[in-house]
Parts: structure tokens; C-alpha cells; sequence
């Protein structure tokens, strides 16, 4: 069995984020896995442990997007891909969805791919659409936002939790799964993973690569980016035994009951 | 402001049976986009009373042959249908998990493109212009669609819905090709939480209780009860199995945008306050004066939850009387 598991390098949620000019985000030296693909990683290592599968590690980003696949080979994939090149820069989901798809079309040329594992969002662009796009690129069945996953088979079987319903669903191999932060719990590597991580082989693919991408781009630009004045603290008080009687003054005098 | 004469069509949510309220502000939306007719695109029985009212001349209705329209590749393939029926300038959609899946598949079906959670949107030089807040909040974009059919999905509670005196809309019926990939996904079960309160994604108050409730969500649930608000919880909360992780609010659950936010025991991490950060009032309980989130709270109470809510709940019934 062969799994991809798609990962992002994105900018640490603590640092100081911003856009530039063109509205495309400012990557910088904070960078780091994406918190949520570590969540793809561990099911698909999962899933291979318990079943025995080779897993590719798959980036779509600039040169230093490589570290992000180099995470996951410490948490355990066995090779991984990076695909770079200028063309991609501001590329929207559908663009990005297009160049993830080529890659995975590629890797299956080589040895077919039963099973494409993703994160459930990005702490950047924090759209939740590549699974969808990508199984819709790849013309493959869907199972996303999942919150337990098991394998029986060739039948994937998920929990998901969206909205107001709970829902069971299943699947035959190949498929695009997505995985929430319910899933599991990620491994943290020790040191011998990460020595053993520096002699996994990491391929490096550009768009030339990749001949059955259509060069789409993006289909969507950003016409203006502001950054937003911070939201101001207001009043404080100590509770000194009528906070809650304030609280209540407070809610009916700014008519918010 | 300026508007769009061409037809625009609107994914009309609907639960048991009845037009819920974001698909009734993305219809109110729409309306004041174009001159052109509105038109809904409807995956179960349409609440044609209500889709009148909202103004809806011609209601596209997808035959689904039994298939779960909560599988996205079925409700994007019934979608696409009525798309290719109606030829709509623009497919509007709300901005929930589900609508963000069914997004994505429509720009990739259509070569073009989606802007998603958007917070509104204008006509400017004949397109349409999206409005979006990013990056937990702290930047402001507009992003516009710039091949094909426009897809944007609308956050819930940034329109007010309005509704006009309509006729009873025409409905039509929309054969669908289902594609192997659609009729791949099974849906073994399907269990719908029950709707005690408004839910958290539409409410106009939310009460959140986080660790600092230590187990007991009673003393949120009164204060909410009181307020005519939503519940919702941090993730610590939900994780202990206080509360079901529905409630969840946050990066990873659900992101809300009501007029108030009340945060009881919530220490204000990031990854929650990037799911309220849009609240227009925010008022926090809690007992640690360096609580992050009194860096953002309107109304900031350094107490005890356990003597704060009490005291405020009785004082509301009186002031309320
Ligand atoms: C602030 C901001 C807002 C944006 N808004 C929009 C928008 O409304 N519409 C739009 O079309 N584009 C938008 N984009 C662009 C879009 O986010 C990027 O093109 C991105 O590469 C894919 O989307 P995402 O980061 O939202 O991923 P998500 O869909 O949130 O990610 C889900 C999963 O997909 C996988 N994945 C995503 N990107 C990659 C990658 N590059 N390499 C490998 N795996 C990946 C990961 O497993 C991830 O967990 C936005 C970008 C930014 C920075
Ligand atoms: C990938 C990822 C995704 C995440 N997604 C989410 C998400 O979507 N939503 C979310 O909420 N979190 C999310 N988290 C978790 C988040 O980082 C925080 O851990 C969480 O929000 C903290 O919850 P809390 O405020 O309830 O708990 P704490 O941070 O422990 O704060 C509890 C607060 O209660 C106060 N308190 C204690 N007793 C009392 C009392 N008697 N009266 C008044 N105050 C009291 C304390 O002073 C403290 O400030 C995510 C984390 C990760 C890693």
C-alpha cells in the first residue's frame, strides 16, 4: 500500500503575521509544519504501521517549504516530495488543489497511491477546501473531517462531527481522507527519528514535472490587504462583591439583553 | 450601490425541511447584488413559503436518486446541474464546513474560482468583490474571482435577513449524471444533535464556558438561558467531555461571529479567540487579572465565575423583572 499525506508550511501562529502588496502572505523565518497536518502525518503512519504501506510526504511551497516535509519524514513518512517553482506563487486553493493532484497523478504513475491523507485546515489560509478540491481534481472518492478512522480491507470508515449531526461513513481504496485534531494524538520525535529522518530521500518536482497540470493559476485575486487596528481592551474591574450585579448593569445599559 | 443585472443563484441550506437562517441572509445578500432574478438551488424538499419570501423566483431542485446530499461530491454534482441550467454570474453559498467543501468542488468543476468566508459583498466595476478577515482576525482583504463563474461562501450572521413580499417560487426539477466518485461515498448512520437552543453558529449571544468551570457548565447554561444565547465551550471543555464537541468554538470548531460573546473560565488562547474574534462585544469572567483575554475584552470581571454568574443572573431577573 502506498500513502501520500499532503502537508503545508505555514507561518508559526504566534509570530506576526501580515500580506504583502499583493495580497500574498509574508513567509518568514518562523515557519513550521502546519500544527494540523502533524494530525495527517501520525494517521497515515498509523495506518501504515498497522498495515503495512510506504508513505510519501507531499509539499506544494517556496525552497523552504522543504522543512515541513522533513518534519514528517521524522515523524515517520518514508520519502517525500517537494514541489517548487516561481509559477506557483499566489496560486489560490484550486490552483494549489491542481498542482497537489499532478503530484500524486506522478507518484502513482510509479507505484499506485491507495490513499491520500490531509490535514483539516491550515493555520494560514485556514480554508478547509484543498481535500475537497484535491478528491475532485484526482476524481477520487472523499472521506473528510474525520474524527476516528479505521481501515478494514480496502474499506476506510470514518466519524465525522460537522454542524449539528454526527455521521458514519465508509469507502473502498483509493480515496482522499482528511483528518481532524480529534483524530489522534501526534508523535513527537526523539532524537534517533530525527537522525534516521536525514537519510530519507526528498524529491524536488517543479511545475515542468508535472506534465498534466493545466497552468490554471489562480482564479481569484486579492484586490486590497489591510491589517486591522488591534482590538482595544476596554474596562476592567475586580469582582469586590457586585461584579455580577456591574456585569448585569452593564448588559442592560448597552441594551445587549 | 451599484448592481449586476444577471441572473445569481443561491445554495438554499435547508434542515428538516425548512430554510435555515445563514441561507436566508445569503438570499437577502444576493438580492441587493443584482437586478437580475435570484434563483436557489435546494438539496431536500424546498421551503418554497419561505423561499418567496426571500425573494425567489425559480427554485432549481436536483433529483438525488437516494444519494446523502451531506456527501459533498453528491451535493456538488446536483449543484453543477442546476449551475449548467440557470447559467447563473455568480453561485452563493454559506460559509459553513459543508459550503466550503462544496465551494471548493464547484470552482474546480468550473475552472474558477471561491472565495470563502467572506464577510460581505459589493458590486465594484461589474464584479463582484468579497470581503475577508484573515489571519485570526488581524488583516483585512477584498478578493474577487477573477475565471468563470464566481463561487463565495458567506459567513453567517454578517447579513441581516430581510424579507420582501414574494410569490410562491416555480420549482424545477434538475436531472444529475452522479459521478463513481459521488456514489463511492456510504453513509452508515447519521445522528442529529438535538436542537435545544439557537444554534452557536447563528446566535446573537454566545455564553462559553472553558476549564474554568472545572466540570459544571450550569451556572453558563442559566446565564445563557437567560440571555436567550447559544452555548459554547473551549476546547479543554469539550475534550473532557463536559459538553459535546459541537460546542466547540475556535480555529477547529466553530467560528462565530455574534453581536455578544461572554467567555466564562476562557483563558483566551489563540486558537479559540480566532473563532470570536469578530463579536462585536466581548465580555470575559475570569479569575487570573493576566488572562490573555482581558487584552480584548469590552467588559473584562476579575472574580470567580462561581460568585460572578450567580449574582449576575439574579441581578438580570430583577432589572428584567
Ligand atoms: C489569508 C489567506 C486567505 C486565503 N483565502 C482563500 C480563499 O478564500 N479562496 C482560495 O481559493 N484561496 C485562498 N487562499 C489561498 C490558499 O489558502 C492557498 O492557495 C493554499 O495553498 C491552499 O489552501 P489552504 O491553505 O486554505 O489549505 P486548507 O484547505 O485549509 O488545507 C487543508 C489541508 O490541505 C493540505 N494542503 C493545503 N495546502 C497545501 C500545500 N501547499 N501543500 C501540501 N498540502 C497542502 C494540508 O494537508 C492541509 O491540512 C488564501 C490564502 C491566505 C494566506
Ligand atoms: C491544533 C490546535 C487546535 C485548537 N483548536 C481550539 C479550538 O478550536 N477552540 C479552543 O477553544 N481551543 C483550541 N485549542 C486549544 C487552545 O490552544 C487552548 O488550550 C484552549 O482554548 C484553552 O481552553 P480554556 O481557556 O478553557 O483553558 P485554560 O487555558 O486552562 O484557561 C482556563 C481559565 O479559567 C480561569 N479560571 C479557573 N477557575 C476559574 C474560576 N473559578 N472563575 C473564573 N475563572 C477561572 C483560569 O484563570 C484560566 O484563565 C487548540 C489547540 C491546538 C493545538
Amino acid at each position: 500500500m502506498r500513502i501520500v499525506v499532503c502537508v503545508k508550511h505555514v507561518p508559526d501562529l504566534q509570530s506576526d503575521r501580515s500580506l504583502d502588496q499583493d495580497g500574498h502572505l509574508v513567509r518568514g523565518e518562523d515557519d513550521v509544519l502546519n500544527e494540523l497536518d502533524e494530525n495527517a502525518v501520525e494517521a497515515a503512519v498509523a495506518l501504515a504501521e498497522e498495515h503495512g504501506a510506504e508513505v510519501v510526504a507531499l509539499t506544494v511551497g517556496p525552497d523552504d517549504a522543504v522543512d515541513a516535509v522533513r518534519r514528517a519524514l521524522q515523524m515517520g513518512a518514508d520519502s517525500a516530495v517537494h514541489v517548487v517553482d516561481d509559477r506557483i506563487a499566489g496560486f489560490d486553493v484550486v490552483g494549489t488543489a491542481k498542482v497537489l493532484a499532478g503530484a500524486v497523478r506522478a507518484l502513482g504513475a510509479e507505484t499506485p497511491v491507495d490513499l491520500v491523507v490531509t490535514g483539516m485546515a491550515t493555520m494560514d489560509g485556514l480554508t478547509s477546501m484543498v481535500p475537497a478540491a484535491l478528491a475532485a481534481a484526482l476524481d477520487l472518492p472523499a472521506l473528510t473531517l474525520a474524527s476516528e478512522v479505521t481501515l478494514e480491507g480496502s474499506a476506510v470508515t470514518i466519524t465525522r462531527s460537522i454542524g449539528d449531526a454526527d455521521e458514519r461513513q465508509s469507502a473502498d481504496l483509493p480515496l482522499v481522507l482528511s483528518v481532524t485534531d480529534q483524530a489522534n494524538e501526534p508523535r513527537y520525535p526523539n532524537f534517533k527519528a530525527i537522525m534516521a529522518a536525514k537519510k530519507k530521500p526528498v524529491t524536488t518536482w517543479s511545475l515542468d514535472d508535472l506534465p498534466d497540470v493545466a497552468t490554471a493559476g489562480a482564479g481569484t485575486t486579492v484586490r486590497s490587504a489591510a491589517a486591522r487596528p488591534p482590538r482595544e481592551a476596554g474596562r476592567i474591574l475586580t469582582d469586590t462583591g457586585d461584579a455580577g450585579a456591574q456585569l448585569a448593569a452593564y448588559l442592560v445599559e448597552n441594551k445587549l439583553v | 450601490m451599484p448592481e449586476l443585472d444577471r441572473p445569481l443563484l443561491v445554495v438554499a441550506d435547508h434542515v428538516d425541511g425548512a430554510l435555515t437562517h445563514p441561507a436566508a441572509e445569503v438570499l437577502t445578500l444576493a438580492r441587493s447584488l443584482t437586478t437580475g432574478p435570484v434563483s436557489a438551488v435546494v438539496l431536500e424538499s424546498p421551503d418554497t413559503a419561505a423561499l418567496g419570501r426571500y425573494g425567489v423566483a425559480t427554485v432549481y431542485a436536483p433529483e438525488l436518486g437516494g444519494l446523502a446530499p451531506t456527501v459533498s461530491a453528491v451535493a456538488a454534482e446536483a449543484v453543477l446541474a442546476a449551475v449548467r441550467q440557470a447559467d447563473p454570474a455568480a453561485v452563493l453559498l454559506v460559509s459553513s464546513f459543508a459550503g466550503k467543501e462544496l465551494a471548493a468542488r464547484l470552482a474546480v468543476a468550473l475552472d474558477s474560482g471561491a472565495v470563502v468566508d467572506a464577510t460581505g459583498v459589493t458590486v465594484e466595476d461589474g464584479a463582484l468583490v468579497a470581503s475577508k478577515v484573515v489571519l485570526q482576525g488581524t488583516w483585512e482583504t477584498t478578493c474577487e474571482v477573477t475565471r468563470g463563474v464566481p463561487v463565495i461562501a458567506v459567513k453567517p450572521t454578517v447579513v441581516e435577513a430581510v424579507a420582501v413580499d414574494g410569490a410562491e417560487p416555480e420549482v424545477v426539477a434538475v436531472p444529475v449524471e452522479f459521478s463513481d466518485a459521488a456514489r463511492a461515498v456510504r453513509v452508515l448512520s447519521r445522528t442529529e444533535h438535538p436542537r435545544e437552543r439557537a444554534p452557536l453558529g447563528e446566535a446573537r449571544t454566545v455564553v462559553v464556558g472553558g476549564r474554568g468551570v472545572e466540570g459544571d457548565f450550569s451556572l453558563v447554561t442559566e446565564l445563557a438561558d437567560e440571555l436567550g444565547a447559544a452555548v459554547g465551550a473551549t476546547r479543554v471543555a469539550t475534550d473532557e467531555g463536559w459538553i459535546e464537541h459541537a460546542a466547540q468554538v475556535g480555529q477547529t470548531g466553530v467560528t462565530i461571529s455574534p453581536r455578544l460573546y461572554i467567555g466564562v473560565g476562557v483563558s483566551g488562547a489563540i486558537h479559540h479567540t480566532a473563532g470570536m474574534q469578530a463579536a462585536q462585544t466581548v465580555v470575559a469572567v475570569n479569575s487570573d487579572p493576566e488572562a490573555p483575554i482581558f487584552e480584548m475584552a469590552d467588559l473584562g470581571i476579575v472574580g470567580d465565575l462561581n460568585d460572578v454568574l450567580p449574582q449576575a443572573i439574579e441581578e438580570l431577573r430583577r432589572l428584567r423583572g
